[in-house]
């Protein structure tokens, strides 16, 4: 089995979980920029954490034969500060022509304030004025379903935005037709607690068909499993999926929404 | 998969999930002082599985949900506790 894990905060997690998921067959991992679990004192602290993503953590992965991108953004939960999201945003395209950065992301909202949305629409100009992918996180829990609302009024009111080129990642029951609708990308997050079940995940990619979807463990520093992806892929098996859909869903459709962007190479035989 | 096929897979882990929620129940009903908007918006939520209609799981998730439409004033914090508390006061 190979499987893509478009969405993994790998900074926050140990060399072993590396290990452990090329083991269990993983091609390549993507890494958007979110918040530290603690808010960054400025501008500074920015610039050494996306030098991180584009140096540091690619060589990490690289120990394990396996290709490591990223996205850049100020996350929606650092954004409420307009000053300093003004100042990371300043220094983002200087890091975009690196060779594993992929786009924009994670942007969106977090609790949904006039604040975040400001800088939503900055980032949103930002990627279409560099022709970069997008990729979207939407609010946790009871913020979801305004949150996608306004995060796709946002992008719908951008004529320069594709959404072929949009993935809305975090979408649960209740705001994935929307998002397909629209003609975005959904990506579906599996958490043990939060966001969706293994089983929900499979649900929804038998509802809601089976092009535009990815699966991610969207692991970091909280309660979360790097190895959520091949897990599913346990429950699609024993649901009598074939392996040729399985291997559509966690690998060729990832692939195929990142390879819009040429730097996204995989190995050779991947 | 037939009907039979699901019963399979996942009645124990459904059983088990409903054996855990019962508990809590239990439990919030022998524990002590006031509870909040999140049991009720439990409660809430917990009815419509009575319902004859499809995609309960979304319903759940709506009714969980906040409802409103316009971006707020300034964020109460960074968190969020999985039900919405009701109309908050104008910023």
């Amino acid at each position: 089995m190979r499987y893509i894990e478009p969405h993994g905060h790998m900074v926050s997690r140990t060399t072993d979980d590396y290990e452990a998921m090329v083991t269990a067959g993983c091609a390549a991992v993507c890494e958007p920029a979110f918040w530290a679990g603690f808010d960054r004192s400025g501008v500074e602290g920015f610039h050494d954490y996306f030098c991180q993503l584009t140096d540091y953590e690619p060589k990490r992965a690289a120990r394990f034969g396996l290709p490591h991108f990223c996205w850049l953004c100020i996350n929606p939960k650092e954004s409420e500060d307009v000053a300093l999201a003004e100042d990371v945003l300043g220094i983002i395209p200087k890091f975009l022509d690196r060779p594993n950065v992929l786009g924009i992301g994670e942007i969106g909202l977090n609790k949904n304030t006039r604040n975040e949305m400001q800088i939503l629409e900055r980032h949103v100009d930002l990627a279409a004025t560099h022709g970069q992918l997008i990729l979207v996180h939407t609010p946790h829990l009871e913020d979801k379903l305004k949150g996608t609302r306004l995060i796709l009024d946002v992008l719908k009111a951008d004529s320069r935005i594709d959404p072929g080129r949009v993935i809305i990642d975090h979408c649960e029951e209740h705001t994935i037709e929307r998002v397909l609708d629209a003609g975005f990308w959904a990506g579906i997050t599996l958490y043990p607690e939060s966001k969706t079940t293994p089983a929900r995940a499979v649900d929804m990619y038998e509802l809601y068909g089976q092009s535009n979807i990815w699966l991610n463990s969207a692991c970091d520093w909280g309660r979360s499993d790097p190895l959520s992806v091949p897990k599913t892929a346990l429950e699609m098996r024993r649901r009598g999926h074939s392996a040729a859909t399985i291997d559509r869903l966690i690998f060729q459709n990832p692939a195929r929404f990142m390879g819009q962007n040429p730097r996204f190479q995989l190995r050779e035989g991947a | 998969m037939t009907r039979q096929e699901v019963l399979d897979l996942y009645f124990m882990d459904a059983r088990s999930k409903l054996i855990d929620l019962a508990a809590f129940f239990d439990r919030v009903e022998r524990a002590s002082g006031e509870s909040d908007f999140r049991l009720a918006a439990l409660e809430q939520a917990l009815a419509l599985l009575h319902s004859d209609q499809p995609q309960k799981a979304k319903a759940v998730l709506l009714s969980l949900s906040d409802p409103t439409t316009e971006p707020i004033a300034k964020a109460p914090g960074k968190g969020a506790c999985g039900a919405w508390p009701g109309a908050q006061p104008a910023a």
